[in-house]
């Protein structure tokens, strides 16, 4: 890293006149360029050099994942899930997340990333409160450590900054991996969070998952730059460009940027090269914006089977081995399905609960009205209601 | 005669004193408190308001910040998530507004979509209202985005007193608190003694200024010591004015306005902001479905005009002053009114 002078510096109050010296970039740009094409392991012979069990693992949780996938937009046919935003053809980058990190680590996922939740071992279920539409929240992010799901694109890159930077000023080691999609790469908030970061060298890992469409957008009509990961050297920290359906790649580039997060290094800007193989969700024609000879040609180049070639060719893929995670799969759907299948106690009272650590004189007045219809309709009365949260107006003394 | 000062003796202080102080003490007293936003480290902010705690406590923990409002409220919630007290500035009112997607989907609503799991102990300072002679964006009474927004504490001090202890109940308080600093206040003088700073001030209860009979003004922030001065001169005119300053929107306050209101039989709400989606129009619908029966004239509103807030060399027109308070109060001679205009 190199740093430039800087006006204001005392070798600058003397010598010769002249014009001032221009500010400066503080860093060299050359290291921070991210590679001319993705970083591909599968197919190559550093693949061969790979841990067994990584690939294993790394197999089993792209089977699931997929799985998951499936399941979860059955259940939006069944009319279980209000909707579904499936990472079907993103497993790698769902599952290289989650494991990328350590357990005191943080995950802040888009409303894409159900399963990198899951993969981080969220119940599969609490993932899909949002989707099914009970709460927005299904489950406690302090459990897991991984943050609520996000609608709104890119604000919870921030929140991933914030986090990661106080949890350094506390001296603890955690590092915070937030995901945003190509299209959430234009929001505002991105722009901020990555600046921020680098300039608080905060311990965070941003991964983009470029799918090729923000809903029906393509990347050609959101971004100008080479990559998305060329971004990031305008910030001054690394971008990295990865293929984003090679999960051991993915693995490796991500670990990486959060061992040099962890280790003081900074941030780093990760571009997963991947494709949406379903619609944007269970709500969206996807044959309006693209042909089906693009989504084919993508098949080709789906995760599973490339990892699945990989562990052929070094006979990894066992009759066993091949059956234990395919029945694994299935227990997960089945698990889904049946706990899906069950509607999921509501408490209309808890509308009223969280709002603020203590209810105000407005909110009370309003539970006791939502308190009175329930009662009144459970009394087979649902005419009867209070009508107003008001209080009965006192007649003059 | 000699005498010496006592160490608590009372001298006069400023808004700006008092809220330094706040935040001063505030640190001290609790290491996960921050302040973070542009330029309160080595400036003080532009107002002086976070004069010398970087200073005090390192720029760990008063920081500036890259100049951008959704970044600093962004980040902020990153660490109040895990566990510190962030106290944000927002350098003026209306460069709020970019931070506003964060303030409403986030900061608002974090505790309720978690079920209460994660809390947003957060306070973001915000100086806001007119009269200054500021250039355009530098005067927006821009409270209505903030009370209207389920979730956030709303909270305007209009003395030295409360400036103190407001601010130290809204960073105590583990929900977010809007915090809108009056900021042609900032310069208020009051017998106050940072030796012995008055006491923390509980969130959501109004306080009344001047004890009167025959109306309540309702008003908060900036407009308080445009009320007391109408309340002074409306005494010429016979009437007995009480003035009631809110100091928190929300919580709203119902118990103590409305019991105001029910003594006096009469009420006019003052505020800068305008007036169409303003504040008055929610607290006037308050009052008229509790107090009706005891209402003797309409419920009035004397607000900002509804448009864009006026270059400085008009804001005069503009502002709610004394004038049009007590043409507004005379208008509350309602009863005799109606009955001449019936021809009775």
């Amino acid at each position: 890293m190199t740093v430039l002078e800087q006006p204001g510096s005392s070798r600058h109050t003397s010598g010769p006149a002249g014009p001032p010296p221009a500010w400066r970039p503080r860093v060299d740009p050359a290291p921070l360029l991210p590679e001319a094409e993705p970083h591909r392991l599968l197919g190559t012979d550093a693949a061969r050099r790979l841990d067994p069990a990584l690939l294993k693992r790394l197999y089993t949780e792209l089977v699931r994942g997929r799985r998951y996938n499936t399941q979860a937009t059955a259940l939006t046919r069944q009319g279980r899930l209000a909707v579904y935003p499936s990472s079907a053809g993103q497993e790698a980058c769902q599952v290289a997340a989650a494991l990328a990190l350590d357990e005191q680590d943080w995950l802040f996922p888009s409303y894409r990333d159900t399963l990198a939740a899951v993969a981080r071992g969220l119940d599969p279920v609490q993932a899909l409160t949002l989707l099914r539409g009970d709460w927005h929240t299904g489950y406690d992010p302090y459990e897991h450590r991984i943050a609520p799901l996000c609608t709104p694109l890119a604000t919870q890159l921030p929140h991933a900054v914030g986090l990661a930077h106080a949890a350094r000023l506390k001296g603890d080691d955690v590092v915070a991996l937030a995901m945003v999609g190509d299209g959430g790469t234009s929001e505002g908030d991105f722009h901020e969070a990555l600046n921020f970061a680098a300039v608080w060298q905060a311990p965070v890992v941003f991964l983009v998952q470029n799918n090729g469409f923000a809903i029906s957008v393509p990347l050609a009509k959101q971004t100008a730059a080479p990559t998305l990961a060329h971004k990031a050297v305008g910030y001054g920290m690394p971008g990295r460009l990865v293929d984003g359906n090679d999960a051991p790649a993915l693995h490796e580039v991500l670990t990486e940027a959060v061992r040099r997060a962890r280790e003081g290094g900074g941030p780093t800007l990760v571009e997963a090269v991947t494709y949406r193989i379903d619609a944007h969700t269970n709500a969206d024609d996807a044959t309006r914006y693209r042909t089906q000879a693009e989504v084919e040609s993508w098949r080709a180049h789906d995760p599973i089977a490339l990892l699945e070639r990989e562990l052929t060719d070094r006979d990894l893929l066992t009759e066993e081995f091949a059956t234990a995670t395919r029945d694994g799969a299935e227990r997960l759907a089945a698990d889904l399905r049946e706990r899906m299948h069950t509607e999921p106690p509501l408490d209309p009272m808890d509308l009223f609960d969280h709002v603020f650590t203590q209810q105000t004189g407005q909110l009370r007045a309003q539970a006791a009205q939502l308190r009175a219809e329930l009662d009144a309709e459970a009394e087979g009365h649902p005419e009867t209601t209070t009508g107003t949260a008001t209080p009965a107006q006192e007649a003059r003394p | 005669m000699t005498t010496t000062t006592a160490p608590t003796a009372r001298k006069p202080a400023t808004m700006a004193q008092a809220l330094t102080r706040a935040l001063r003490d505030a640190m001290a007293e609790d290491p996960a408190v921050h302040v973070m936003g542009e330029d309160v480290g080595t400036l003080g902010g532009v107002f002086r308001v976070t004069d010398g705690l970087a200073e005090e406590f390192g720029e760990d923990r008063c920081s500036d910040t890259p100049l951008a409002e959704a970044g600093i409220l962004g980040t902020a919630v990153g660490m109040a998530m895990y566990g510190l007290r962030p106290v944000v500035e927002m350098q003026f009112d209306a460069f709020a507004y970019p931070a506003f997607e964060q303030l409403i989907s986030h900061v608002a609503r974090m505790r309720n979509r978690t079920r209460g799991a994660v809390a947003m102990p957060l306070t973001i300072r915000i100086p806001y209202g007119g009269g200054i002679g500021g250039v355009e964006h530098h005067s927006d009474s821009s409270e209505a985005y903030y009370l209207a927004t389920p979730g956030l504490q709303v909270v305007t001090p209009a003395t030295v007193e409360d400036a103190y202890g407001l601010l130290r109940a809204s960073i105590a308080s583990d929900d977010p608190v809007v915090f809108l600093e009056p900021k042609r206040l900032y310069w208020t003088k009051a017998d106050w003694s940072p030796d012995a700073p008055a006491p923390v001030a509980p969130l959501g209860r109004a306080e009344i200024r001047r004890r009167g009979s025959s109306a309540t003004l309702i008003t908060y922030g900036p407009s308080l010591p445009v009320c007391l001065e109408a309340a002074e001169a409306a005494r010429a005119e016979g009437w007995d004015l009480e003035v009631l300053d809110l100091r928190t929107l929300v919580p709203f306050d119902d118990d103590t306005v409305c019991a105001s209101v029910r003594r006096t039989g009469r009420a006019v709400i003052v505020h800068e902001s305008n007036g169409f989606g303003g504040p008055g129009g929610e607290i006037a619908a308050r009052i008229t479905e509790r107090c009706f029966h005891y209402l003797e004239a309409p419920v009035l509103r004397v607000a900002g005009f509804d448009i864009p807030y006026p270059p400085p060399m008009l804001e005069r027109h503009h502002l709610p002053g004394v004038d049009r308070i007590l043409d507004t109060v005379a208008r509350l001679q309602w009863e005799s009114r109606w009955t001449e205009g019936r021809g009775a």
